[in-house]
């Protein structure tokens, strides 16, 4: 096959691929809600073993309505968001200190690899008994599980910086902060924002695991009680809340590469 | 021309550089001396390996020199230490810069006005015939337009010293003829000293007031040529009978 895209046919023949995509998408997603109405009928299966589509999108509105979604949604996304800030900001600093110095790195290393063998479901209880079932603990839990993979990608992008390029500004006797400013930041932003792109999804997963432990508001807490009802239903709206709320974070990293990374061949 | 009674804008003594390595260091540099007159076109000849990106490296303060030292003469201003234009062996772009970004680089760390800066890289791409590639980036140049992006990039805060390691290394002839020109008139303009690393010596003579020769490695200066050749020079002066002395010698040095 012939490919051409620095012209107009290989612009419109693109075109027609991600229409096609499109169409594609829709198609397998209309295919899946068929074939789940289906095992509900053809099995008999009872709502609180598997709800229909229909039943989730009705309870979706009633939630919806009495606002009681868009209460649990805005805990968790406050959560999320929090953890997702702090974690990366502490991650970012801590990072680029170990970039820096390879005696902080000798010394602190081994903590950290040791912390990152402690599952963080395990010590979520701990956390609660600690600091209360109320955001601060889910945020800390957030903390903790955003935090490693950025501060790996932080360091692993700084450490990355070619020399030559440190040379350069060198020869134009840059300081220490045009050094971060104009060659670091830039140079490891690329693997720095695929931790990102991972810490984001990581800290959906945080708020969640923190709101089974024990919490009395959130996305997780509403699964809770769904399940403690025998409302799966509500257990499914939950549930695409969440999946939701991830794909969104998820695409915000892609906008902010898709912003900043111009420069890079996709 | 360098006239005896001229205080030397740089002067490199005894300079010896030797890198570590697992046994004893491999020595790069084992005694170099000499000065280099204001406004003067110096050229570094030598083999492969010898030690010529080393000592340009050394006269940027990229390396330290292992013994001897590097003085330069007080610099207009306060500044003690010359403003120095490098322009590597390699490109060394920034590859997240466009091309104009990349050459206005050198004034963004000197917090120059933006809007001066823009147009001297303006004038600059004009000169390096880069005109229409503003925007690019970096991974859509040839290896010449990198180079000549990265002479831009060296000329546009008009150093006091411009260090040249074989700018024109990945140019054909014709364009290497022209950027030897050009790079003969930024130099008789904005008086600045400039020392030049080549592998050719035609190009040498017809562009430096003085060439030294180094051994091979570890690098040593084994002839200190001045080039009586008059000024302005153009390309058919290679065909003269003093070109043709001056070359024979440069290639004897050589080996
Ligand atoms: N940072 C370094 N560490 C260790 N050895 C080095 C370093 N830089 C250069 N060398 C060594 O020093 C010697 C001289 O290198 P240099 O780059 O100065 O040669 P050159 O004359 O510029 O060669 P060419 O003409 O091929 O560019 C080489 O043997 C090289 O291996
Ligand atoms: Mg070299």
């Amino acid at each position: 096959m012939n490919v051409i895209e620095n012209n107009e046919t290989g612009k419109a023949l693109l075109q027609q691929v991600k229409r096609y995509n499109r169409w594609l998408l829709a198609g397998s997603m209309l295919t899946t809600l068929g074939v789940w109405e289906a095992l509900v009928r053809l099995g008999k299966l009872p709502a609180f073993i598997l709800p229909p589509p229909g039943l989730v999108v009705i309870r979706f509105w009633q939630v919806v309505w009495d606002g009681s979604l868009l209460r649990h949604l805005s805990i968790t996304l406050l959560e999320v968001l929090l953890g997702l800030l702090c974690g990366s900001l502490l991650a970012t600093v801590l990072g680029y200190l170990l970039a820096k110095s390879r005696l902080l790195e000798r010394l602190l290393s081994p903590y950290l690899v040791a912390s990152q063998a402690v599952p963080v479901v395990a010590i979520a209880p701990l956390l609660i008994i600690w600091f209360g079932s109320g955001i601060f603990s889910k945020v800390l839990i957030c903390i903790l599980i955003v935090f490693f993979p950025i501060l790996v990608n932080t360091v692993v992008g700084l450490r990355a910086v070619p020399e030559n390029l440190r040379d350069l500004m060198r020869s134009m006797r840059a300081g220490r902060w045009q050094m971060l400013r104009f060659l670091e930041i830039p140079a490891a932003l690329p693997v720095f924002l695929g931790g990102l792109r991972v810490g984001a999804t990581l800290s959906v997963i945080g708020a969640v695991v923190g709101e089974f432990v024990g919490a009395d508001r959130g996305l997780g807490f509403l699964v809770n009680v769904g399940r403690g009802q025998y409302d799966t239903a509500l257990v499914f709206v939950a549930i695409f809340t969440l999946v939701v709320l991830a794909l969104i974070l998820y695409g915000l990293v892609v906008l902010l590469e898709r912003r900043y990374l111009l420069w890079m061949r996709n | 021309m360098m006239m005896a009674s001229v205080k030397p804008v740089l002067e490199v003594r005894e300079l010896a550089v030797t890198f570590p390595n697992g046994n004893g260091g491999l020595q790069a540099i084992e005694n170099i001396s000499f000065s280099v007159a204001p406004k003067e076109f110096l050229c570094v000849l030598g083999p492969s390996g010898c030690g010529k990106s080393t000592l340009l490296r050394v006269l940027a303060g990229l390396v330290p020199p292992t013994e001897g030292q590097v003085i330069f003469a007080p610099q207009r201003g306060s500044a003690s230490l010359p403003r120095v234009g490098l322009v590597f062996q390699q490109a060394n772009l920034m590859p997240w810069r466009t091309v104009l970004a990349n050459i206005t680089l050198p004034l963004e760390l000197e917090n120059a006005d933006p809007l001066e800066a823009r147009r001297r890289a303006e004038a600059l791409i004009d000169l390096v015939g880069l005109q229409g590639f503003e925007n690019s980036w970096p991974r859509d140049l040839s290896g010449g337009m990198a180079q000549r992006v990265a002479l831009a990039r060296a000329l546009i805060q008009e150093p006091d010293l411009l260090l040249l390691d074989e700018p024109f290394g990945s140019l054909d002839a014709l364009t290497r003829e022209q950027m030897g020109a050009e790079l003969l008139r930024i130099w008789q303009a904005r008086c600045n000293t400039v020392i030049m690393v080549t592998h050719s010596i035609a190009e040498a003579l017809l562009l430096s007031d003085r060439v030294l020769v180094f051994t091979p490695r570890p690098a040593r200066v084994c002839l200190d040529l001045r080039v009586d050749l008059p000024r302005p020079r153009h390309e058919d002066m290679r065909y003269t009978p003093r070109f043709g002395e001056l070359a024979r010698c440069l290639r004897q040095a050589i080996g």
